[in-house]
């Protein structure tokens, strides 16, 4: 067992658990069929594709986008004096955007009306309204952000200075 | 299966470990995580609320491949070996079974979006550790990390597109999400195995309650971790704990109260806004969801009018019966969902002839099953075959009528199929006949 532990570098259970998901995962491929996995005539219609940017879409697309972004935000760095703003406004930028990017993600397509073939054949209705609601929302967001800072503002500067807020 | 006594030396082969550990690629040495936040325990906080959500979703996905009929051949995809769960067949009761069914899979699924992200954000810092690997252990394991992490990306990505009609991928919906799925189950299973320990460990590392009560001004790193996941060198906080917390939490809120109204239906529907069920078709009694317009199954229209007949099949001859002959039957009205595998439902109140009545007069009353046929021609969906207890279920109808008028054309006029707790695609639309079979 020791043996084992060393050459491997865990024990026994954690490599019988992997094998068993591996060997699932295969299965799961042979049973699809590899030649499933690739559409010959449009290569990025292909799942094997597809998959493979799901394996690296979020950590190697969307996670660098997202951490640009916050770079962007006005944010104390190290070492800065923490009394230079009452409220930091980081929170009330970065929440409504947060909520904007969600939306604009997860219902992207009709918001940008793609697949309105497919749409219209299915509901009989067009996708027309959907960038002007979520604009609306995002409009929204930002709105509801921006009054939460101004009553946060007024009810801080009127208020004694308070450990809390420091 | 975590030993935190062991001393972390590099397994076999330990040369090619340490040779590996001493060539990091240029530049990766220089990220420094900024996070104050990043840590274990809030690692272990979003692991256990998909601990919960997850499973719901996987069984609800595959409860819903067996409500298709897989013993009919009518499940999609065809073949899947021993990727499913036992066939049985499905019950057609209670009525909103696969409503539920649905609205959890589909709900949740988009529910857990956020905190899905979430739980990738908070790990990241494992990517970019270096040495990717010091033992045969963790190449495996990482391997089974590309299943989980893009398993559960495909199958969100697939499944968000599909209930929005966007078929850009080009493959089966059906078939990719349905394989997808189990790879994802391989990755997803042995991970909470090997680290589940880890998980409640951590989370018994802070107080929750206290964590609850802690303002950003007194936040502060978690310990230093073996894993790296807490950064040595953080910028100070600009939120607390609490407060990630609640920005996941609200971001799971937000895409609840933007989804479930596809589900829930009634007053709730309009704030599904940005979903294509959310949509009001007017407030007449044919203005409810529909999925299939005549235009787009081909419908002609003069066959569905004074031309139309019903045939049923099975008994011992044809029998073929007009509108007349038909509202002659007895009439059943009944109060039943008709629920989509995208997720969205809706009650309408039906008016029909009971399909045990139209097996009576067909000549054979206990059929095994029956193959419903639509007038569409060339759809995917425009024939389905229903079990015995679906058939004989009193509540299900060939109906009509909805809400007191005739069905729409576009709702299946002149007949359509109504059945507690079938999938909506089975429910077929202008229905041309019926064979009652034996088995």
């Amino acid at each position: 067992m020791a043996v084992f532990k060393r050459l491997y570098g865990d024990h026994v259970l954690h490599f019988i658990v992997l094998v068993a998901a591996l060997a699932l995962g295969g299965y799961t491929i042979s049973v699809l069929g590899v030649d499933q996995l690739f559409n010959p005539r449009v290569w990025w219609q292909s799942i094997a594709v597809w998959f493979a940017v799901a394996v690296i879409g979020h950590d190697l697309i969307l996670f660098p986008l997202y951490a640009l972004a916050e770079r962007l935000l006005p944010k104390r760095r190290r070492g800065e004096p923490a009394t230079r703003r009452r409220v930091p406004i980081v929170n009330y930028v970065r929440m409504p955007t947060l909520a904007a990017a969600l939306t604009f993600a997860m219902f992207l397509p009709g918001i940008i009306e793609q697949g309105a073939v497919t749409y219209t054949a299915a509901t009989g209705l067009t996708q027309e309204p959907y960038l002007g609601r979520w604009l609306l929302l995002v409009a929204g967001f930002y709105l509801v952000s921006a009054v939460c800072y101004l009553v946060r503002s007024i009810t801080t500067k009127t208020r004694p200075a308070h450990p809390a807020t420091r | 299966m975590d030993d935190p006594d062991q001393p972390r030396r590099p397994g076999f082969p330990a040369g090619l470990w340490r040779t590996l550990e001493k060539h990091p690629p240029p530049g990766l040495s220089r990220i420094r995580w900024r996070s104050p936040l990043r840590g274990p325990w809030l690692t272990s906080v979003f692991a256990a609320a998909l601990l919960v959500i997850l499973p719901i979703v996987i069984v609800t996905g595959l409860l819903s491949y067996i409500a298709y009929g897989p013993k009919f051949g009518q499940a999609i995809p065809f073949d899947v070996g021993w990727l499913k769960l036992p066939s049985f067949d499905w019950p057609s009761n209670p009525s909103w079974l696969y409503r539920l069914n649905q609205g959890l899979h589909v709900g949740l699924g988009l529910i857990m979006v956020p905190l899905v992200l979430a739980k990738l954000w908070s790990v990241i810092p494992r990517l970019f550790a270096w040495p990717p690997a010091r033992s045969l252990a963790t190449v495996l394991e990482r391997v089974s990390l590309l299943m989980i992490v893009g398993g559960v990306l495909f199958e969100i990505v697939t499944g968000v597109l599909n209930i929005q009609y966007d078929y850009i991928f080009g493959f089966s919906f059906y078939t990719a999400h349905y394989f997808g799925a189990w790879v994802f189950i391989a990755g997803f299973v042995s991970h909470v195995v090997i680290k589940l320990p880890t998980m409640i460990r951590s989370l018994r590392s802070r107080s929750f309650v206290a964590e609850l009560r802690t303002s950003r001004a007194d936040t502060v790193p978690e310990p230093l971790d073996e894993d790296g996941l807490v950064a040595p060198d953080p910028d100070p906080p600009t939120l607390s704990r609490r407060g990630i917390l609640a920005v996941v939490g609200g971001g799971a809120l937000l895409v609840a109260v933007l989804t479930a109204g596809q589900t829930i239906g009634g007053w709730t529907r309009q704030f599904a806004v940005l979903l294509p069920r959310g949509r009001s078709y007017g407030d007449g009694p044919d203005d409810f969801q529909v999925n299939r317009t005549a235009a787009s199954a081909r419908i002609d229209p003069a066959l569905t009018g004074e031309r139309w007949r019903l045939q049923l099949l099975g008994g011992p001859q044809p029998v073929v019966l007009d509108r007349a002959a038909l509202a002659a039957m007895p009439q059943h009205t009944a109060e039943l969902p008709i629920a989509c595998v995208e997720g969205w439902s809706t009650v309408e109140t039906w008016t029909g002839v009971r399909l045990a009545d139209l097996a009576a007069a067909a000549g054979r009353p206990v059929p095994g099953s029956a193959v419903v046929s639509s007038l569409e021609r060339f759809g995917a969906f425009n024939r389905a075959r229903l079990q015995r207890n679906q058939v004989l279920n009193p509540d299900a109808l060939l109906a009509f009528r909805v809400n007191g008028a005739d069905l729409s054309l576009d709702h299946g006029y002149p007949a359509r199929i109504i059945v507690p707790a079938l999938p909506g695609v089975h429910c077929t639309k202008w229905v041309a006949s019926i064979e009652f079979r034996e088995s």
